[in-house]
């Protein structure tokens, strides 16, 4: 929310903090976003494959649950869309 | 009689001060902010806080939870162990990381507009692996356009000798050269998918320096709008080796973070990074003291996120190779708990 929105870090938790149903409180709590990370494929520390799944979102592919959710325009995100549209 | 705690000077050396020492740093750190820089001085509870903090004996310091800020860094890993993209990883998975930075190893964007395919690779690898926001960055390093290292005359060489028109227009010449290659490799790497460009340490030399940021910052916003543009400052203070320049209609010589940040946000910045220098003969909680005080009003009237540099000399870190951990997270802290910043 910063870096693409130039939003100022209150108003930027409280808009993450709202689209993801949690608390401010929540959001520096790695018990509480790992689930929450886990379940909406946000991407975490991977730790040998013991916090991340194989089926995890993981690098890019976890990017683009997170400009989806937070409603963004995410650089790499939007380049890859265009890479991989359909040719021809 | 009072004990004496352990705390740090502004080259690291450790020290022991009693709590009235430490005070008296701290309230003597405004004052010199606030005859230098004539911003108005920290109130009695934000001195009584930044006294709690230095009066720890404790190895480390801390905000209270709930009250962390995102942190960003200027050129991540050490490119001595894997490869860059390793360094980026390590950041993320280890450091925590909210953004990390490619860099190439000279750091300034005119050498990395002669490796740009690379770079450009290196980021599209990078982009495939890491989830938080991954950005170039680079200085815009005025000095490199200038004799030996590039084609115009050294300005430098030129003022001592009292040529003085002469070294302002090479300068106003090196300022068309760098802007023209900062959006160069700022255009290619966002191209490569990069989700934001750092323009770091800006104004290291001069006004002409901070012009050229400004202009190259305009001319990328004006062609991507929604990539992220960071910028951190030099140092606190914008030096006049030309005296005349302007942005916007305001002279760049002379200006401070408040209006450092007023016209980086007019250009299209979406993270300001004040730089407040060090002190090395004073203490960490004078250098801390003054350096809150001099942004203190920047961060309050801030249209952007301000990100305050903390690190080797800057913010009230130590002077050192080796920052001690206890001054880094004080320094931290203070910042943050005053300041309400946004990130460091």
């Amino acid at each position: 929310m910063q870096i693409t929105r130039g939003m100022r870090l209150k108003q930027a938790k409280e808009y993450v903090a709202g689209k993801l149903g949690v608390s401010l409180m929540d959001l520096s709590d790695p018990v509480v976003m790992l689930d929450v990370r886990k379940e909406r494929g946000l991407g975490s520390s991977s730790e040998a494959g013991e916090i991340l799944y194989v089926d995890d979102p993981v690098g890019l592919e976890a990017k683009f649950h997170i400009a989806e959710l937070l409603d963004i325009p995410v650089n790499s995100v939007e380049r890859f869309k265009a890479m991989t549209r359909g040719r021809g | 009689m009072e004990h004496s705690i352990p705390t740090r000077m502004g080259d690291g050396a450790l020290v022991f001060l009693t709590p009235s020492e430490i005070e008296a740093a701290i309230r003597d750190g405004v004052a010199a902010a606030v005859k230098r820089a004539k911003v108005e001085p920290l109130t009695e509870d934000e001195i009584a806080h930044l006294l709690d903090i230095f009066s720890s004996r404790s190895r480390f310091s801390a905000v209270d939870i709930g009250d962390e800020v995102t942190l960003s860094y200027d050129g991540c890993g050490s490119q001595d162990m894997g490869t860059r993209v390793n360094d980026l990883q390590y950041y993320e998975q280890y450091l925590c990381a909210d953004s990390v930075e490619l860099y190439h190893q000279n750091y300034s964007f005119k050498p990395a507009k002669a490796v740009l395919g690379l770079e450009q690779t290196t980021m599209r690898q990078a982009q495939y692996l890491i989830t938080a926001p991954c950005g170039y960055g680079a200085m815009p390093d005025l000095g490199l356009y200038t004799v030996p290292d590039g084609p115009l005359a050294n300005w430098s060489q030129l003022l001592p000798l009292g040529k003085v028109a002469e070294a302002r227009a090479a300068q106003e010449e090196a300022v068309e050269l760098a802007v023209e290659d900062i959006f160069h490799v700022a255009a290619s790497m966002a191209e490569a998918g990069a989700d934001f460009i750092d323009l770091d340490t800006a104004g290291a030399a001069g006004d002409a320096d901070f012009l050229a940021a400004l202009k190259a910052i305009a001319r990328i916003r004006a062609r991507f709008p929604d990539l992220g543009i960071q910028i951190g400052m030099a140092s606190e203070f914008v030096l006049g080796m030309h005296g005349e320049l302007e942005y916007d209609g305001v002279r760049l010589a002379g200006l401070w973070p408040r209006e450092q940040m007023k016209l980086a946000a007019r250009a299209g910045v979406t993270i300001f990074g004040p730089a407040i220098n060090v002190n090395t003969g004073k203490t960490v909680a004078w250098n801390v003291a003054r350096t809150i005080a001099i942004v203190k009003q920047c961060c309050e009237e801030s249209t952007v996120p301000v990100h305050l540099n903390g690190g080797m000399g800057v913010g009230g870190v130590p002077m050192h190779v080796l920052p001690p951990g206890d001054a880094v997270s004080r320094a931290s802290r203070a910042a943050v708990d005053v300041l309400r910043l946004d990130g460091l």
